[in-house]
């Protein structure tokens, strides 16, 4: 096997798969941060939630304007917002929790969507909204897709550590008088903006798992919430750039192919990590002194 | 003398149910004052109340020119994820929150400060090593350290001391101490009446409402504790309205 020919030679050749490459590179830098500041919050499932609830936005995006990128990523993003403000208004002037309110307008969400599909025939193209094609991405959506990570990367530089305190402590935040409120919107946007810009690339049931399993899958390798950031994102590009390979090679579709990669170092990150893994609870070294 | 908090007829509570109901009394500027009551008397939400977490559900509460960003609160359960990738220095630096907020730098005299609030309150060289790493007692030094730096002139306390061992409940009342001798306001829900005798010049008595509010000695008597034991605790859901309200 020649490495070259294996590892570079796909993305020097075929421009789809040079496109491909630098999305994946994209939506991981935004992805990273992200997705572990949605684990530390206990949201995890949150990501899966919402990237459901932009399927309506999406279907009617389509409705309207055909397969055009910019209307359904618009679209999804505007049905994702309002079922991230929406469950957080519930959550946040009624008793009820976070998740329960998610679940709720998430599955209004998702069975408006599935209707508006239906009415609307079944049409393969739609395939794409649920699961995406990577190695379809032109110009246009890449374009799309940096915008997003680069607006993504500015606003956790500006509001970072505002996330990071109503994160950790959002009973400290209010009674400081902080922008609680606030800074948690602000978050729901920037998961839904993130998931849009993947859902192009990855589909809505894929581009979730882009968020998560690296950021799952970081904690068990650093300690500190800046390294963690930095493995995911690294991971999340590492299985971008395998899945690419992968599907290339042996001819699969894109989308899962990254995500079983993604899923692939998760579970050795859980077996082998150094932080917390199950090989430091089974296999634990000698204890120390202090 | 000015009082930080004066309360006319105030009633607190959730849902119409009153959790603590016609409250009158004045919390002077820098007194140190324990709230003591048994079980569901109302003495968190009186908490929650005064910081303006709550509001009165019925008479009138002035804080008299106290900004909720002047009070320091330690409530009974932080909401905080003990696990969170966080160092121990890090933590208390937040105490800095109304200098640095979102965008200000911390600079390195504030790390200085939160190093030498992490001493004042027998951790140091705690620093760099994660919350995850401490135990229960030494976290709840970490949070008075965090106060440290806030250096509010109001500090409310709920229950600082439950579940803390003799050594860290005495070094942590060395602190409330050394707020009392500043002049800071300090009002504390306590549950051991031992350590209320000895440390806290003023008590305030709740079971539902006042039983008594003044100097400790007189305010801990067998009368007043007997009485606070016989207020019910029910939730009544067809209480009537009250009829001592006003209007």
């Amino acid at each position: 096997m020649d490495p070259y020919a294996t590892l570079i030679q796909p993305f020097v050749e075929f421009g789809f798969m040079r496109r491909a490459l630098v999305a994946c590179l994209a939506l991981s830098l935004g992805y990273g941060p992200v997705g572990v500041l949605l684990v530390l919050r206990r949201m995890s499932l949150l990501g899966d939630a919402l990237s459901h609830a932009v399927l309506p936005g999406a279907a009617i995006g389509f409705t309207i304007a055909g397969l055009s990128l910019v209307v359904m990523s618009f679209g999804g993003f505007i049905a994702g917002l309002a079922v991230a403000v929406l469950s957080g208004l519930v959550a946040r002037v009624t008793p009820q929790r976070e998740d329960a309110s998610f679940a709720a307008f998430y599955l209004i969400s998702l069975a408006l969507g599935v209707l508006i599909i239906s009415i609307r025939g079944s049409n393969v193209d739609l395939m794409h909204v649920l699961f995406g094609t990577i190695l379809a991405v032109d110009d246009t959506s890449l374009l799309l897709v940096v915008s997003i990570a680069t607006l993504t990367l500015v606003v956790l530089a500006v509001i970072g550590r505002g996330l990071i305190v109503e994160c950790f402590d959002p009973g400290f935040l209010r009674a400081v008088d902080g922008p609680g409120a606030i800074l948690h919107f602000a978050f729901l946007v920037l998961v839904v903006m993130n998931l849009v810009a993947g859902f192009h690339a990855l589909g809505t049931l894929m581009a979730v798992g882009l968020m998560m399993l690296p950021a799952a899958a970081a904690r068990f390798w650093a300690g500190r919430i800046t390294t963690i950031a930095a493995t995911s994102s690294a991971i999340a590009f590492a299985a971008g750039y395998a899945g690419l390979l992968l599907s290339f090679h042996a001819n699969l579709p894109s989308g899962p192919a990254i995500i079983l990669v993604a899923g692939g170092v998760y579970i050795v990150s859980v077996v082998a990590g150094p932080c917390g893994s199950l090989r430091t609870r089974f296999l634990p070294r000698r204890h120390l002194e202090a | 003398m000015t009082a930080v908090f004066s309360l006319n007829d105030v009633t607190f509570g959730y849902d119409r149910h009153p959790a603590v109901h016609h409250l009158t009394g004045r919390f002077l500027a820098g007194s140190l004052t324990a709230v003591v009551g048994p079980n569901g008397s109302g003495k968190s939400t009186l908490l929650k109340g005064l910081i303006g977490l709550l509001s009165p559900l019925d008479g009138r509460l002035e804080r008299n020119g106290v900004r909720q960003r002047d009070i320091a609160y330690l409530p009974q359960q932080a909401e905080i994820d003990r696990s969170f990738p966080i160092s121990v220095v890090e933590t208390v630096l937040l105490g800095h929150w109304r200098t640095i907020e979102l965008f200000r730098p911390a600079t390195r005299a504030l790390w200085r400060q939160a190093e030498e609030a992490l001493v004042a309150v027998g951790l140091d060289g705690f620093g760099r090593r994660p919350i995850a790493s401490l135990s229960a007692g030494q976290f709840q030094r970490v949070l008075f350290a965090r106060m440290l730096l806030q250096g509010c002139p109001v500090i409310l306390l709920d229950e600082p001391f439950a579940a803390i061992d003799a050594k860290t409940t005495a070094d942590l009342l060395a602190v409330v101490t050394r707020w009392h001798g500043e002049r800071r306001t300090v009002i504390a829900v306590l549950h051991d009446l031992n350590q209320v005798r000895e440390n806290f010049p003023d008590t305030l008595l709740i079971s539902r409402e006042p039983i008594a509010w003044g100097p400790t000695a007189e305010v801990l008597r067998a009368e007043h504790l007997f009485q606070a034991k016989q207020m019910a605790e029910a939730w009544d859901d067809r209480a009537e309205i009250c009829r001592r309200s006003v209007g």
